[in-house]
């Protein structure tokens, strides 16, 4: 009996080296610890044997049983895990393959950095003001302190629809109409289209589009217009950024000014961007002409105010080294989709 | 305007260098473009005596000279020039020199002679004729007897100077002068300025007693000063006059015109000289042009003028374009004996509108149209009268005529440091703006000031406030934050749905554009849209650029497929577009009022997608945009578009646009070869949709169930019809309805297809039964059997 249970042990432990699969050593178990198993069986004998062999002979059978038992356990354990192992093997793909992608498109690089300028002024409490971009006359020069006849008018070539309806030359009149429809303190950016009679080359085009500002309360001064335009160039160009005020000329300004930025791309000692000037030219501002202020109904006498404008294509240009002004209007999926990363 | 820094040494001493002086300029307010210094590319080239002339022993044309550059041992220097001589002044340009051109001079052998430099021509000096007119037309130049021997040529023929060249804006007029510019320049760098003033007293009897000027058109010449030279000996004007001029950028011709040129350029006074041999008549007449009337200008152009233009008039013709440009007919010739003088102030409108209609730009009208002062004509033909007397190019006539009318009132303007303080957020004393003012010209005047008559751009105290800054210097001014608050700020509901119908588009794929508002009337040819059609009601630009550039567009459609054709030709293979661009809608033709400008979001694709992928599109857009529920009806009319697989869709009633595949014939008309699909819906449409507020739906506290029909209809049975019976069918308990499947072919009869439906019922408040659903799935096929539509 002691012989033949140490037997199946070793039979069961033979073959449970060998077998490789789930379904074997199912097998194993059954042909052995089944109800009809070897080891059963010989339970089932044991009638045969002395009282006192018997329980020596139970106990084991049972110590056998449960030691088999925890081989084919252990045994099974380490099948699954080569088997997950296989199929995991089995499984592999080649990562470097290309990703599917779901694409996303992205906004015009002009509309990214306009995006920019709106925030970066809303942050500063502005709104955004609009208007429309065929205009009068009067709000595009006379209301401006340009009168008929002004010389600074031929420098804007203008299209004419009628002798008093023209596309707007410029995004100041929208200043007007801003002073006319608000009572001071008036805190606005108003951007938009603009058109001149350019031909197209690579840094003329009959479409473009300028950033008017125009802040107008009690006791504003020069000093406002620097630190607000200073804080805005910061945020654009970054914190090294240093600005420079210029006297110019402006009908609707005065005093008129043109703010320089220092070089982005050199810091100031002079390269490539900057034409090695150091600087580059990036709005022009001034304090609101007191014709101007009058002309809207606002007594220059109480409330003074300072306006700027500047263009986006050049901003936009200067920033990210585009050379050539028809890009921007010529949508080539090429040019346009270089600027998805920019987007914020 | 170019500014020779030699010229402005006789009217202010600056010892700044040349890029401080244009570093301080720009920031006081005269912005300076570049500058250049004349004569850096002449190097180690001097004056030189040529002492024996021999024949080369090895070439018949070459001689070689012993030449005398002021160095201790004569130079050996083999020349081709056929004129040298011995004892000839020449120039040199010795070993290792420079010429203009980049040219570099080295010893060399020519011939198996040594040659240690070049004799120069004037060419190679960069130089013609005008410049050396005693040179020889071919040849080496041959210097003065006493021209000295190894001094640099530069400074023998004064080629050195540094010339700036300022950017000068419009409202200042005199900075358009040497003069005005030096005012600038003494006040930036607070040196002394002085201004001589020009005599020339004349001999002989006053030109009045032989000449008049008659104006007969005071409005357009408020003032026309006029004086005589006699005797006059045309001829080149002397070097430091030809080299100021050509440094300035004006071609010298010869001493008259030179000196008027001279004089335009010192004073900012144009002048005109006249042969008086070619005046009919010894009267001038100053009055508007006739119409029709006819001159040839100094540029052999004939020019037709008319009764808006003011010339300059003897008894018989036209001899100028007053403030234009002189006639051939009275042009100063090498022959010219007699001359008279023009210094005159001509209305600047006048000019500004006679030299565009003309299509022609001068020197004189460009600075006519900005107003010129009244005072400066009496100097400047002082001016010109004393240049003739020094250079000798004739006899001054004792007199001027002058017409002047009336002098213009000299303005007063309050000065209120306090306020231009205010204005400019500093603290400058009265003190130091009345210096800053004196510097400049304005006169103080207790409360007041009275600024100078060249000044016509200070007119009110915002200009004193300018004069201040410039001069306090606009970068002392402190960086402030200005206090008060703006309760606008910020984005408005219709900005915000802007950045959100960007970003949503943007997320579906698409890439914005920006194209032209202005586009051909052609535009709506290759959109197929008829000739009679309403929406060809466009607006015309009166002046175009061009054909192509001359509607302000209705539809925004045929932009974007510009730029989707654009990409086709580039081959990229697939490219989703959008644009949210503006169209103009005249409310009537020719235009009385503004137009309506209306956004539209227009957008386009091609190389994937169908017409469902932008279906869903709008569809999802009208979640995004909570426009409740949308209508498509198939179009067949729209001209653009396929008849067959177009829809226009409304909100509600309200037409909000239309999609779907492009027309075959537009794409020909557009040279794509792909499908496109596209949209153009109306953005201002969808921002007037009154969204109602948002509330929280709660969620299904039961289960649902589903049933799924497989149902035969006719072909051209709608879905939008069956799921509408479908739902009208299964009333409230119904709760969604899914198309899944559609098919037709085998096992399906001819002019039938099969369309699968996906139905869960849900009751808000119990779990449904089995018999409730089969009642009301039953309720919905004896529905749909009435619309012909089977269970398959």
């Amino acid at each position: 009996m002691r012989e033949k249970i140490f037997a199946i042990r070793a039979a069961v432990e033979e073959k449970l080296t060998t077998a490789t699969t789930m379904e074997q050593l199912e097998e194993l178990r059954v042909a052995y610890l089944g109800k009809k198993g070897e080891l059963t069986s010989l339970l089932r004998g044991m009638g045969a044997l002395s009282a006192e062999e018997r329980p020596i002979m139970g106990q084991l059978v049972n110590e056998v049983r449960a030691l088999l038992e925890s081989e084919i356990q252990t045994r099974s354990e380490q099948l699954k895990k080569e088997q997950m192992q296989a199929q995991l093997q089995n499984e592999k793909i080649d990562v470097t393959m290309p990703g599917t992608r779901q694409t996303v498109g992205n906004r015009h690089p002009l509309t990214i950095a306009l995006d920019e300028i709106k925030d970066l002024f809303i942050s500063m409490g502005f709104s955004i003001a609009e208007g429309p971009e065929i205009e009068t006359d009067y709000y595009n020069f006379e209301a401006l302190n340009l009168p008929p006849n002004h010389p600074a008018r031929d420098t804007q070539d203008t299209f004419y629809i009628t002798d008093n309806i023209l596309l707007r030359t410029q995004t100041s009149p929208m200043q007007v109409r801003v002073m006319e429809k608000q009572e001071p303190p008036i805190r606005v950016i108003a951007p938009g289209r603009v058109f001149r009679a350019d031909e197209v080359d690579a840094t003329h085009s009959p479409v473009f589009h300028q950033i008017e500002g125009l802040v107008v309360d009690k006791g504003i001064t020069m000093g406002d217009l620097k630190g607000t335009l200073d804080i805005f160039a910061k945020k654009m160009f970054g914190p090294e950024c240093k600005t420079r005020f210029r006297p110019h000329h402006f009908p609707f300004t005065e005093p008129s000014a043109e703010m320089d930025v220092s070089c982005f791309s050199c810091g100031g000692k002079g390269c490539r961007v900057c034409k090695d000037e150091g600087w580059i030219e990036v709005l022009g501002c001034g304090m609101v002409h007191p014709k101007v202020l009058q002309n809207c109904n606002i007594d220059p006498e109480v409330y003074s105010g300072f306006a700027f404008g500047m263009g986006l294509e050049r901003i936009v240009m200067t920033r990210y080294g585009v050379t050539d002004l028809r890009l921007f209007f010529e949508n080539d999926i090429r040019f346009l989709n270089q600027f998805k990363g920019v987007e914020k | 305007m170019k500014l020779p820094l030699s010229w402005l040494k006789d009217y202010t001493d600056i010892s700044a260098s040349v890029k401080e002086y244009c570093d301080a300029l720009t920031l006081s307010g005269s912005k300076v473009e570049g500058y250049e210094i004349l004569g850096e590319d002449i190097t180690n080239v001097v004056t030189a005596k040529v002492l024996k002339v021999e024949q080369h022993p090895n070439a018949d044309k070459l001689k070689v000279c012993s030449v005398d550059a002021g160095e201790a041992e004569p130079l050996q220097i083999v020349t081709g020039a056929p004129n040298v001589f011995e004892g000839a002044h020449i120039v040199l340009a010795k070993n290792d020199s420079t010429l203009p051109g980049g040219i570099k001079i080295k010893k060399s052998a020519l011939r198996g002679v040594e040659s240690n430099g070049m004799m120069c021509s004037i060419e190679e000096l960069g130089l013609t004729l005008n410049d050396v007119p005693y040179a020889p037309e071919y040849g080496i130049l041959i210097l003065a007897e006493d021209a000295p021997v190894g001094m640099d040529i530069r400074e023998y023929l004064e080629l050195s100077d540094q010339v700036v060249e300022f950017e000068i804006t419009s409202n200042r007029p005199d900075c358009f002068s040497v003069i005005g510019l030096a005012r600038e320049s003494a006040a930036t760098f607070e040196r002394p300025f002085s201004v001589h003033e020009p005599k020339a007293e004349g001999t002989g009897a006053s030109i009045c007693d032989s000449f008049a000027v008659e104006v007969t058109a005071p409005d357009l010449c408020p003032r026309y000063c006029a004086r005589m030279i006699k005797d006059v000996k045309i001829e080149p004007s002397p070097q430091w006059l030809a080299r100021r001029l050509r440094a300035a950028g004006v071609r010298p011709i010869n001493n008259i015109v030179d000196i008027t040129n001279y004089v335009m350029l010192e004073y900012g006074q144009p002048m005109h000289a006249f042969d008086t041999a070619y005046l009919s008549g010894n009267k001038i007449t100053v009055r508007r042009a006739n119409e029709g009337e006819v001159i040839t200008t100094l540029d052999e152009t004939e020019r037709k003028l008319d009764s808006s233009m003011l010339v300059i008039a003897d008894a018989e013709k036209a001899v100028a374009v007053a403030g234009v440009m002189g006639g051939m007919n009275s042009e100063i010739q090498p022959t010219t004996k007699e001359v008279l003088f023009e210094s005159a102030l001509f209305d600047g409108t006048s000019v500004r509108l006679t030299s565009k209609k003309l299509g022609l730009r001068t020197e004189a009208s460009g600075r006519y149209e900005k107003g010129l002062d009244y005072y400066n004509t009496v100097g400047a033909v002082n001016r010109a009268c004393e240049l003739v007397e020094q250079l000798g190019a004739g006899t001054v006539v004792a007199g001027m005529i002058d017409t002047a009318a009336p002098a213009p009132a000299a303005r007063k303007i309050p000065f209120r440091p306090d306020a231009i303080n205010r204005l400019l957020g500093i603290s400058v004393s009265r003190e130091e703006m009345e210096a800053i003012f004196a510097r400049l010209g304005i006169v103080i005047d207790g409360d007041t000031v009275i600024p100078p008559s060249f000044r016509p751009d200070l007119e009110g105290e915002a200009d004193l406030a300018e004069e201040v800054a410039r001069f306090y210097g606009y970068d002392k001014i402190p960086s402030t934050l200005s206090s008060g608050t703006n309760l606008n700020a910020g984005k408005t509901p219709a900005q915000k749905n802007e950045d959100k119908l960007k970003s949503f588009m943007t997320a579906q794929g698409y890439s914005e554009t920006l194209t032209y508002s202005f586009v051909s009337a052609k535009m709506y040819d290759k959109l197929n849209i008829p000739e009679a059609d309403t929406i060809r009601n466009y607006i015309r630009i009166a002046n175009p650029l061009g054909e192509d550039t001359a509607i302000m567009r209705t539809v925004a459609l045929g932009s974007l497929m510009e730029a989707i054709a654009t990409n086709v030709h580039y081959r990229s293979p697939k490219v989703s577009l959008f644009e949210l661009a503006n169209v103009y809608l005249p409310k009537a033709l020719p235009l009385t009022e503004l137009p309506e400008e209306r956004r539209h979001l227009v957008f386009a694709q091609y190389g994937e997608g169908d017409y469902y992928t932008v279906k869903g599109l709008v569809e999802e857009l009208a979640n995004r945009f909570t426009l409740g529920t949308l209508t498509f009806k198939p179009e067949a009319e729209h001209p653009s578009f396929h008849p067959g697989r177009t829809a226009s869709v409304y909100i509600g009633e309200q037409y909000l646009g239309v999609f779907g595949q492009i027309h075959p014939q537009v794409l020909v008309n557009y040279d794509i070869d792909v499908p496109v699909y596209a949209a153009e819906l109306d953005f201002e449409t969808m921002l007037a949709v009154n969204v109602p507020p948002m509330l929280y739906k709660a969620l299904p506290r039961f289960p649902s169930m589903n049933r799924d029909l497989a149902l035969i209809v006719d072909r051209d049975t709608t879905a939008a019809d069956i799921e509408a019976c479908i739902r009208r069918a299964g009333k409230k308990m119904l709760c969604d309805v899914q198309l899944f499947d559609v098919y037709q072919g085998k096992q399906i009869e001819e002019g039938k297809k099969s369309m699968a439906y996906s139905l869960v019922f849900r009751a808000e408040d119990r779990t449904l039964t089995d018999a409730e659903v089969n009642t009301a799935v039953e309720r919905i096929l004896k529905a749909l059997s009435e619309m012909g539509a089977t269970l398959r």
